[in-house]
């Protein structure tokens, strides 16, 4: 076992584990943290995305002990108090999470890009969300609520158009 | 919703579970975790075929931190989700039927230590036989996969016949017949099956896990374990994705719960993506041939379709699966005289079951490829031909289906102006093509699975004094909405939030029964459960509200979380001075409600598959970019218009059609559960990234019209949309990549190798067609002979 401090959702923690587990399994199985979740083990789904520096990064392929002192940003920190982060209202508003399996690491993906980039094209998007599978959504909602959240985050009064919402006719 | 006054139903709103999901407090089955757990693993069969003459467990049973192997000995029970399909043990038990049948299972106190277990136990095989494709199964009787079935390892064969086909024909100004193939796909959820096993002292099992069918898994628990059911508990968690691949009780599901009762420890296993694969029940390969009478003018005069499905090694749904691929035919187009063949085959592989669709996408696929053939040597427009042959509404098919209503004529007329269909049919550059298909899907079996008089959903409401109200109905939250249609649907009738509502669902010792998440059912059929529920409620409350206000009960209005007279809005009280008023004049207040469908007009052997309440129509048109240099097909846009009846949150059903939409690309495309060619019939691509499915890469645009033509079994008139959007595609693409090239690939996928090859074909003078070219000789038994409704 090592003890390994981290800064968790802008908490420093200190964990004991095994050196061979990943961050994903430190995440879910030592700290509690299953908000983050798995499609694979292998690196082939980005369902395990979470935010190291700032970063995605796939929690199956990360070691534990290889995160030592960084700041780690799982969906757990994205909603404030009584306040959801604007990526968790639009995906909740307008049906991007459907299961909700593969939620957390579409927020995060996409947390990241518009950070990086506060105005993102629809290919920027499918850029940025191509690691992710999704078996639900088909996507567009998803790319909906990224523009919708993109748009409110640079401070525009920002709705989703009604064929979003309730077709074309 | 145009011209409707109601305050929740149809409106876009967030569903009730939609902030957990964005914020991670959703618990799937893996997440959850109890004292003292132990961790499951199975050891699975490395052979496709084969007897086991010995397993030895010592060393396993030795290692550190072990408490208990299972092999098939101890489970020797069998299961299976239909009652005349029992073939299924939780661990083998005298021999394996593919790679990847459960052999033996651990419990350990690490998933570590339980997987070097598993890898210590030593299987001896004697290999039998393999069968890799459904034609080698139909060709060899022996060795058998299993010991029952209809004939050699066949598992089911089929004939109906619903008049003279032969004779109408004969009456035909053209008879055209084309083979076709489906390849097998699986449903891959993001989520791996898990599921967590507690055995109380007292007795009592619980077992939480990721299933569409708590109630079937209640159903094998108890015959496979020998425990009273009332002693059982099943809880569906939220699945995380289940398409119709987490619908069976499985082997891991029993195995845990033997292990938790064995070591009276919780037992928790969560299956690797490679096993994921394995349990499969997905998309049954088939091929198939369809044949058709028409008239110049389009009509039908009769039509043969023979089916031939790969079941791989189990039952599983197998039985309706086959009989779903002859059901729905008929319920589109006109189809007076009818005959449908249909066999499945046992083969060494995965076993095949219900995929979004169930047995219906593959015959669609070739109906709609068949009839963009018959509408090109007729000289007639695709759209135009369809138009012109629709089933009239409230009428019966020739195979006894009873069709309300049916909105797919206004579907066609929807995405031929959306797409320009007139603009671009025919009439693109070479590359570029459209094509058009159609489908029908169920709203819920007429029949459940194992026949009975009861209800196929149950609800039971309770309301109290603060103004609570909680909803308790088994059916199985996967993803599709069915907590929040629940909430919907009450709050629309008793006038409240729909957020106030707290909702209670797929928990065998809290809820009453409700079938499980498959079949398109559940809007439908708990739905009205919920809305049977509600009225009651209303009704018990208006009674009271009424004698209050000193006005006559038609006059009582619930909405906005008040109950108020309609003639002065506000002479009322809030919704829960009406529970409270209620409550003091009748003791607690609760309601039930129920759901059964109508009986089905159909009586003969195999009416039982096809019948539904109501049934959904589609029509869809795919745009394609085809390189014919590298056969690659791209797609940019689908329009797509789905008459759901009505919709009760247009948002999520919405997302419904998109999500269908797809799945169906991916179908279309590059989907494949495929298998080495050679006799060991190992899985390729057990894998997240070799198993291709579309990434944001490659989704195309979608363009959703959805129609509203209220049925009046469904509740609101709703009627299903989570399945039967995805059954176009697949079709309307292949219709439009020969708009694009000229070239017919008669299977899916669509990859392409395929487009290639018939590009060179055609290139070299051929016939610029892929696809199967011959039908094998089955031996099929004599047909049962229905005179369809208006020759009887």
């Amino acid at each position: 076992m090592l003890t390994t401090p981290f800064v968790v959702n802008g908490e420093r923690v200190e964990v004991a584990f095994a050196p061979h587990k990943t961050l994903l399994e430190v995440l879910r199985e030592d700290l509690g943290l299953t908000g983050t979740k798995h499609g694979c083990e292998l690196g082939e789904c980005g369902t395990c995305t979470v935010l190291l520096d700032g970063l995605p990064v796939l929690s199956c392929l990360v070691l534990g002990v290889a995160c030592a002192n960084r700041a780690i940003r799982t969906v757990e920190g994205m909603a404030q108090p009584g306040r959801l982060h604007p990526l968790q209202e639009t995906f909740a508003d307008l049906g991007a999470a459907q299961c909700g399996y593969c939620t957390p690491a579409f927020l995060l993906a996409a947390e990241a890009l518009i950070v990086a980039n506060p105005k993102p094209s629809r290919d920027d998007i499918k850029d940025a969300l191509a690691g992710n599978l999704c078996r639900c959504t088909g996507y567009i909602k998803i790319y909906e609520a990224v523009e919708l959240a993109a748009a409110r985050m640079r401070g525009e009064a920002a709705e989703p158009a009604p064929e979003t919402l309730y077709g074309r006719k | 919703m145009a011209g409707s006054n109601h305050r929740v139903i149809g409106k876009a709103l967030r569903k009730v579970d939609a902030v957990a999901k964005v914020t991670g407090a959703t618990r799937f089955a893996d997440d959850l975790a109890l004292p003292r757990m132990l961790y499951a693993k199975l050891l699975r069969s490395t052979q496709p075929h084969a007897r086991i003459l010995a397993i030895d467990v010592t060393a396993a049973a030795r290692l550190p931190g072990v408490r208990a192997v299972l092999t098939g000995r101890d489970l020797p029970i069998p299961f299976g989700i239909l009652p005349v399909s029992q073939d299924e043990h939780a661990l083998c038990l005298d021999k394996v039927r593919f790679i990847g049948d459960p052999v033996a299972a651990v419990a350990a106190t690490s998933e570590e230590i339980a997987t070097a277990a598993a890898e210590l136990i030593r299987v001896d095989y004697e290999p039998l036989r393999t069968f890799a494709s459904a034609e080698e199964a139909v060709a060899n009787a022996e060795p058998r996969i299993h010991d029952y079935g209809d004939r050699g390892n066949l598992h089911k064969i089929v004939d109906l016949e619903f008049g003279d086909v032969a004779e109408a024909f004969e009456h035909a100004d053209l008879v055209r017949e084309d083979l076709f193939f489906f390849e097998g796909n699986t449903h891959l959820p993001m989520e791996q099956h898990a599921a967590l096993a507690t055995y109380a002292p007292d007795g009592k099992l619980t077992l939480w896990s990721s299933t569409q069918t708590p109630h079937y898994v209640h159903r094998a628990l108890a015959n496979v374990l020998e425990l009273p059911p009332a002693r059982i508990r099943v809880i569906a968690t939220p699945n995380g994705g289940g398409f119709g691949g987490k619908s069976d009780p499985f082997s891991h599901e029993i195995a845990v719960a033997k292990l938790a009762m064995v070591t009276g420890r919780p037992v928790k296993i969560t299956l690797t993506r490679e096993e994921v694969f394995y349990c499969h029940r997905g998309r049954h390969p088939t091929l198939m041939s369809i044949k058709t009478g028409v008239k110049r003018d389009g009509s039908i005069t009769g039509m043969h379709f023979k089916s031939l499905l790969d079941g791989g090694a189990y039952g599983s749904y197998g039985v309706a699966s086959t009989y779903y691929t002859g059901a729905l035919q008929t319920v589109t187009y006109q189809v007076p005289r009818y005959r449908f063949q249909g066999a499945r085959a046992f083969t060494n592989k995965a076993p095949c079951g219900p995929k979004r669709g169930h047995g219906t996408p593959q015959p669609r696929f070739a109906l709609e490829v068949h009839v963009d053939k018959i509408a090109e040597q007729l000289g007639i427009d695709p759209a135009e031909l369809r138009l012109n042959t629709l089933v009239p509404r409230d009428s019966l098919t020739a195979n006894y289906l009873r069709v309300g209503s049916m909105g797919l004529g206004t579907c066609i007329e929807k995405v031929v102006q959306g797409s320009e269909w007139k603009k671009k049919f025919r009439k693109l550059p070479h590359g570029r093509g459209v094509g058009l298909a159609c489908s029908s899907y169920i709203s819920g079996a007429g029949l459940p699975i194992y026949w009975n008089n009861m209800p196929h959903s149950g609800v039971q409401l309770k309301c109290d004094r603060g103004g609570g109200v909680t909803v308790f109905c088994g059916s199985t939250e996967i993803g599709q909405g069915s907590d929040s249609i629940l909430a919907y649907i009450v709050a629309e009738v008793l006038g409240i939030d729909p957020f106030h509502i707290a909702i209670v669902t797929a928990d065998t010792e809290l809820t009453p029964v409700d079938l499980g998440s498959y079949s398109s059912r559940v809007t439908l059929m708990s739905g009205n459960a919920a809305l049977q529920a509600a009225e009651r409620a209303r009704e018990l409350l208006a009674l009271h509200a009424a004698r209050r206000l000193e006005i006559p009960g038609d006059r009582v209005v619930f909405a906005d979380g008040r109950v108020f007279d309609s003639r002065d809005p506000d002479t009322g009280m809030s919704f829960a001075e009406a529970v409270q008023h209620a409550e003091a004049a009748e003791g607690t207040v609760g309601t039930v409600g129920s759901y059964t469908p109508p009986m089905s007009p159909g009586k003969y052997r195999g009416a039982g598959v096809g019948p539904s309440p109501a049934y959904s129509y589609s029509a869809c048109v795919a745009e394609v970019d085809v390189d014919p240099a590298t056969g690659i097909v791209r797609v940019p846009t689908i329009w797509i218009a789905h008459d759901l009846g009505r919709a009760i949150n247009a948002a999520a059903a919405i997302g419904q059609v998109e999500g269908s939409v797809y799945m169906g690309l991916g179908e279309a495309l590059m989907e494949e559960m495929a298998y080495r060619g050679n006799r060991n019939v190992v899985h390729k691509i057990p894998s997240l990234l070799e198993y291709k499915s579309p990434t944001t890469l490659e989704m195309c645009d979608v363009v959703t019209y959805l129609i509203e033509d209220p049925d009046p079994n469904g509740p609101f008139g709703a009627k299903e949309v989570g399945q039967g959007p995805l059954l176009p595609v697949m079709p309307a693409v292949a219709n439009a990549v020969y708009d694009a090239v000229g070239v017919r690939v008669d299977e899916v996928p669509i990859t392409p190798e395929k487009v290639l090859k018939a590009l060179r074909g055609k290139g070299k003078g051929e016939a610029g067609r892929v696809g199967p070219t011959r039908f094998p000789d089955i031996p099929w038994p004599e047909p049962v002979r229905v005179p369809p409704p208006w020759e009887a």
